[in-house]
């Protein structure tokens, strides 16, 4: 395949790590609450589908399950996290930014514990490449750049379209979004704003966590990889500002964020560019400089269609007066 | 009436407490199938709240509630509907966003698929059979006060309620729309449906209600039926003593004009014009009246005013009464003394004219500082376009008391000497605060108008609304102004709070001051105004004297269209 | 319906305090921090093989702490240093947070800083440009002036789209610092050239600061006096400047015009247009002063240090000074109670870390856990439960 053809797979494959972590943020943002704890969870989302699929690989687990038991590693250890969260910022009122950053802080650190102890879940690259194996179902022996597109990229897909589906097709998604808009109205038509809370919250962070291993094990296949997740996390928070709350766009606002983000890797090899290594600097800084255009754009241009959910960022009390 | 009423829901030796607050004391009311049950109090008596727990948004301290008989516990407002009971509150818990049907379903679980197109049909349906004008598929935001209100009405219905309880209907609508209002409610009272309604207007509560609950100071007074009571019992058992409910209006002296607007226009963040070719006059030495239905266009007009929000296009006039007194450095530069003196502005002691020629600059300080140099006339200033601060500096005293009094007119995590600054915190030295001053200033009127509060330091938003109006309006009347804006002073008041506040606006009356009042109740502003303007949807439908105006005329103005001028 | 039954079970609800008592306030996070303590004890037991959940062996684990900042000369100055840099940063945040403007930029304003100070002294000092080498206090002068320069165009950027537009400044700050990041890692390819191969650069040697401090009684050998070396001398005059930054802070945000139009603009923005406060003006001031202060922390770091890199020069300070203000509740005095705890959880987790030989980020983890208590205690100081029963009510205060 050509360069360019590489390189827009290997930008379409990162999509989904910012798909899921997006995902995830505006379901918990639907119920009012802007996790900025949402690198800390894809962190340690990656932590626990790793120790999951460490595991499993000691117990001798066929192939298949192991990626299973990865996914579901990274969709627990994320959800805890977002129950961590919730417990926090919704039982006990805690202010919302405070909490996710505290997060953040503890979910990095504690996954990079992990990662490099090697009597914990060290998955050396060989046997990384082993586990990587099990996710490159369905183009898996393809043996071009196309295999790297494992089924977690179509779930990512699955996901966002179902989540858009769940927020304006459904009761459920009509009482989460009231939730978010007006806690108030919401508990007085009789929706358990703190049960909804806590499971957009948990739903979400699981979601995000997936994210975290995905990017891990199925985008970089290193066990380097810890190290940058927690930009890629920041990134997925501003993406939602974006997509203006709507999960089916992450899949294509994913993909721009993507090519941003992997034109640094790129840039040696295209020969007009000639690349050096300061250069490459600049082109990592690319994603976070669009992102700041692109909050800037959003704040210009604001409809009222397009706002955040109104009561995001803000603790809700009942007997409040 | 039937001759042996069921109760439909009792309350049972209900007690709430909001920290030393008692909301509610040991109170027990019952209300019956098929009638309309007024609860009466004045602000703060505890009515919301009691209602508010049998709509499962609070829970009581002490006793029980009993639907048909049976104690039953309500801890959310599902619980309440689970026992057909629907509240619908002063604000409505709306979500803005969502279409009307949206917001009826809201929380329903009910059978089958979720699918909107069913849910606006049946919404319809429902709207029709009582006779709403509705469309399902309108968003919220785009809504008159008066279809929010029938929207939650559908969706108490929606649900099945037996018991409505509304809190303060009517406080939003125009005359007639609260005369549809209660014919449904009668309507649905002969269906069966217990009613209750929360208010503390008299007349409403002669004019729909069966049986009338008076609420004072957290506690139940009595129950007695409408036909066998007046207004003057009512009141009394309201306010607990023999009232005089009589406002003092004195008689303006030597009103001349103050504050004029010329075709004032504004459009809102969306572009909605809010009001439109606004003109009147407000003198000194009067109170002006502003009258109208909630939010047509009263409380952009005196923030407009203010200098908070920058009108479309008009004009506002100052007048400073200047005249035959001398100009000083405190508000004019040498600059603008000379500019004005070239356009032959001022006279000296004396009658002659002040020309300043081939005075050197010395010369002319001096003479200002002598206090030689007199105006003509009143100075006309130009308050469009000016800030609030730039108002100040100009020398305008301008004071004006917010609708939202928390939200704007004070801070409510600071205390009372912190807020006190808020207008003069720029004078004295630079850099540094003055701190001296806003104490001694907050002590003088929490000492006059017997504010209670635990210290000039606590937070006033834990002071109740009487207190805090009492804060505000004690800080805009400190620096004695020349114009005085009040929106609303005494929503959510007591009658004690309410009656000193009316007292203090007569009283900057009597010391020259131009009083702006912008009033809900229309015998207030009858009694307390010497001219009322009226407004609907954001222009001027009339003006008339407060001494002979009937109520009659100020409700026909209140909802006259002026025909827009084709631009 | 079993009202019987129902009669007996509590029915908890929640009910917000009124004022509490200072020191019952105080004992809840006292309480708080000690039981984040107990369980940074058990998380170190289930993670480190040499650490086990018993008495010996949790004993060393806490002297640890107590030895990662106490027991030597060195060690002291090294917390009072990390103590300032820190509590710099935290200072710089206190005004911008009182004013609701949420600054999660302090990384990158600060690392701008100490890019800005490094570049100065590599080219003014001797080591980039050979024909000039100013002396070393015009040169540390100049060194802070570039720094706190940067430190104030860093934060003005989002405060001046945050006044226009109403721009949300978290996410923007937050972008900001990997914008920061990635300008160092270019900047010392391009033009501290002095870098090894590895991409980290050599520390520089000129803009030393003044020696003031020379000598102080020893705390691990009572009675004698200790020799300071010079770059312990630093260490003390870093923490002298940052200790009249507090006093300032302290004043300029209580007993000042600008503090009271922070709090008013803060508390509510629809007052300060009532009463003609300039809302855009006072966050663009605001943001300068909160990035002037961070660029200082920058220029702080660079002295110290005399060197930059991406990835440890400001080390998440940034956001660990977020906590640090808020949780002293934008007060600068109790913000050096907070930065003390957390360096000297820092500290000691840093020398467990080492001493245990696992990863250094075992301090964020401990720092995460112990600030997850002290911001759960919060609750139980501005609400209590109460619990009713039906006919008859209990409270419950905790």
């Amino acid at each position: 395949m050509s360069h360019l053809g590489n390189f827009l797979v290997d930008s379409l494959a990162l999509s989904a790590t910012f798909i899921y972590g997006s995902t995830g943020e505006i379901l918990t943002e639907k119920a009012g609450h802007l996790n900025l704890g949402i690198p800390g969870v894809m962190c340690m989302g990656g932590a626990g589908g790793c120790l999951m699929i460490s595991i499993a690989m000691n117990w001798g687990v066929p192939q298949p399950l192991i990626a299973l038991l990865g996914v579901l590693g990274a969709l627990i250890m994320g959800a805890l996290m977002g129950a961590l969260y919730s417990f926090f910022a919704v039982t006990l009122r805690a202010n919302q930014n405070v909490t996710g950053l505290t997060m953040t802080t503890f979910g990095v650190a504690l996954m990079k514990v992990l990662m490099v102890k090697d009597d914990i879940i060290y998955l050396k690259n060989d046997r990384l490449a082993e586990a990587v194996a099990c996710f490159r179902f369905p183009f898996a022996g393809r043996g071009d750049k196309l295999q790297t597109l494992g089924f977690m990229f179509f779930l990512a897909v699955i996901v966002a379209v179902l989540a858009t589906y769940v927020l304006n097709r459904t009761r459920t998604g009509l009482s989460l979004r009231a939730v978010g808009e007006n806690p108030a109205t919401a508990d007085a038509a009789g929706i358990n704003v703190t049960r909804y809370k806590y499971l957009a919250t948990i739903i979400g962070s699981g979601i995000a966590g997936l994210g975290g291993l995905y990017y891990i094990v199925d985008w970089m296949g290193s066990n380097e990889a810890y190290k940058t997740i927690e930009g890629l996390g920041w990134l997925s928070v501003a993406l939602v500002i974006f997509v203006l709350w709507k999960p089916w766009l992450t899949i294509p606002s994913g993909f721009i964020f993507s090519v941003l983000y992997t034109c640094a890797n790129h840039v040696s090899s295209i020969s007009w560019i000639n690349g050096t290594m300061e250069d490459t600097y600049l082109f990592q800084m690319l994603p976070y400089v669009f992102t700041i255009i692109i909050l800037i754009v959003s704040s210009v241009r604001n409809k009222r269609e397009n706002q955040p959910p109104a009561s995001l960022g803000l603790s809700y009390f009942r007997e409040d007066r | 009436m039937a001759d042996n009423p069921a109760v439909a829901l009792e309350f049972k030796n209900i007690t709430k407490t909001f920290g030393h607050v008692v909301a509610n004391n040991n109170v027990t009311l019952d209300v019956r199938k098929g009638e309309v049950l007024s609860i009466l109090g004045e602000n703060g008596c505890g009515k919301t709240t009691l209602m508010n727990m049998a709509a499962g948004i609070y829970f009581p301290d002490h006793g029980s509630i009993l639907i048909d008989g049976h104690p039953v516990t309500i801890r959310s407002p599902k619980d309440a509907y689970e026992h057909k009971i629907g509240m619908i509150h002063q604000h409505f818990k709306l979500v803005d966003i969502f279409t009307a049907a949206e917001n009826i379903v809201l929380g329903l679980n009910e059978e089958g698929k979720y699918n909107i197109a069913n849910v606006n049909a049946r919404v319809s349906e429902i709207a029709s059979r009582y006779g709403f004008n509705i469309d399902p598929k309108a968003k919220i935001y785009d809504m008159s006060v008066s279809e929010k209100q029938t929207v939650e009405i559908i969706k108490v219905l929606y649900r099945g309620a037996d018991i409505l309880i509304l809190d303060e209907p009517t406080a939003v609508l125009t005359l007639q729309e609260i005369k549809r209002l209660f014919e449904v409610l009668r309507h649905m009272a002969a269906d069966g449906k217990s009613v209750v309604i929360i208010t503390h207007k008299l007349n409403e509560v002669m004019e729909v209600s069966d049986r009338v609950a008076v609420m004072r100071k957290g506690e139940h007074i009595a129950t007695v039926d409408t036909d066998k009571t007046t207004i003057q019992q009512l009141t009394d058992m309201m306010v607990g003593y023999k009232t005089d409910l009589n406002i003092h209006r004195s008689e303006p002296v030597s009103p001349r004009p103050r504050i004029e607007v010329k075709h004032l226009s504004l459009r809102d963040k969306e572009g909605n014009q809010v009001l439109s070719n606004v003109s009147f006059k407000a003198n000194g030495g009067e109170i002006l009246g502003i009258a109208g239905i909630a939010g047509s266009g009263q409380r952009e007009l005196l923030e407009t005013i203010a200098g908070i929000l920058r009108p479309e296009k008009g004009e506002i006039i100052f007048h400073n009464p200047k005249k035959d007194r001398p100009v000083t450095f405190y508000h004019k530069t040498l600059r603008q003394i000379k500019k004005l003196a070239r356009e032959r502005c001022f006279h000296y002691p004396d009658g002659s004219t002040v020309t300043f020629a081939g005075k050197s600059n010395r010369q002319i300080r001096d003479e200002v500082r002598r206090e030689q140099v007199l105006f003509n006339g009143d100075e006309i200033m130009d308050l469009r376009y000016k800030t609030p601060l730039e108002i100040r500096n100009l020398g305008v005293k301008l004071s004006f008391v917010p609708e939202d009094r928390l939200g704007m007119g004070l801070v409510g995590n600071m205390g009372i000497s912190d807020n006190m600054m808020l207008r003069s915190y720029r004078k004295g030295m630079p850099v540094f605060l003055n701190l001296v001053k806003p104490k001694k200033l907050g002590q003088e009127i929490v000492d006059k108008l017997e504010v209670v509060t635990p210290s000039l330091r606590a937070p006033v938003r834990r002071l109740s609304g009487g207190n805090l109006q009492k804060v505000l309006v004690g800080r805009e009347i400190s620096s004695s102004p020349k114009v005085l804006m009040a929106a609303y002073p005494v929503r959510g008041l007591d009658i004690n709070s309410s009656y000193l506040i009316y007292e203090l606006l007569d009283e900057q009356k009597r010391t020259g001051t131009a009083v702006i009042f912008v009033g809900e109740d229309l015998d207030v502003l009858m009694e307390l105004c010497d001219r009322i303007i009226v407004m609907n949807s954001g222009s001027i439908t009339g003006t008339v004297d407060g001494r002979t105006v009937t109520k009659d005329k100020l409700g026909f103005l209140m909802t006259k269209q002026v025909k827009k001028k084709q631009a | 319906m079993d009202a019987s039954k129902r009669s007996f079970l509590p029915i908890p609800h929640l009910a917000k305090r009124e004022k509490m008592n200072i020191f019952a306030a105080m004992g809840i996070r006292v309480l708080a921090f000690v039981l984040g303590m107990l369980v940074c004890g058990i998380v170190a037991s289930l993670l480190v093989k040499d650490i086990s959940f018993n008495w010996k062996s949790m004993k060393s684990f806490y002297y640890c702490f107590y030895e990662g900042s106490f027991t030597t000369n060195r060690k002291l100055l090294a917390y009072i240093k990390d103590l300032a840099v820190l509590l710099c940063i935290g200072l710089a945040l206190a005004p911008a947070f009182k004013m609701r403007f949420w600054n999660t930029g302090a990384e990158g304003q600060t690392l701008v800083g100490v890019l800005a100070a490094i570049l100065v002294n590599f080219y003014l000092g001797g080591s980039g440009n050979p024909d000039i080498a100013l002396g070393d206090l015009p040169l540390s002068l100049i060194m802070l002036v570039a720094a706190v320069l940067a430190g104030c165009i860093w934060a003005a950027l989002p405060a001046l789209f945050k006044a226009r537009f109403n721009t949300n400044e978290t996410l923007f700050t937050l972008m900001m610092n990997y914008v920061a990041k990635y300008l160092v890692s270019f900047s010392i390819v391009r033009f501290l050239t002095n870098a090894n191969s590895s991409g980290s650069m050599k520390s520089l040697s000129s803009g030393r600061l003044p020696v003031l401090f020379t000598q102080m009684p020893s705390i691990d050998k009572p009675g004698t006096t200790f020799k300071i070396p010079q770059s312990l001398n630093d260490y003390l005059i870093v923490g002298c400047i940052v200790l009249i930054v507090t006093v300032f802070m302290f004043v300029y945000l209580k007993y000042t015009k600008h503090g009271y139009e922070i709090s008013v603009v803060g508390e509510s923005t629809r007052t300060a247009k009532y009463v003609g406060i300039s809302v855009k003006k006072v966050i663009i001031r605001t943001m300068l002063v909160s990035g002037a202060l961070c660029g200082l922390a920058g220029w702080l770091i660079a002295q110290v240090d005399k060197s930059v890199s991406t990835e440890s020069s400001v080390h998440g300070q940034g956001f660990t000074a977020i906590l640090v203000a808020w949780l002293a509740r934008f007060n600068p005095i109790f913000m050096v109670a907070t930065a003390g705890i957390v360096v000297f959880l820092n500290k000691g987790a840093s020398r467990i870390a080492t001493d245990y030989s696992i990863s250094p980020s075992l301090p964020d983890v401990f720092i995460g856990i112990v600030l997850f208590f002290i911001i759960g205690s919060e609750f139980f100081v501005n609400y209590k439960l109460k619990f009713s029963f039906a006919g008859k009510a209990e409270e419950v205060s905790k």
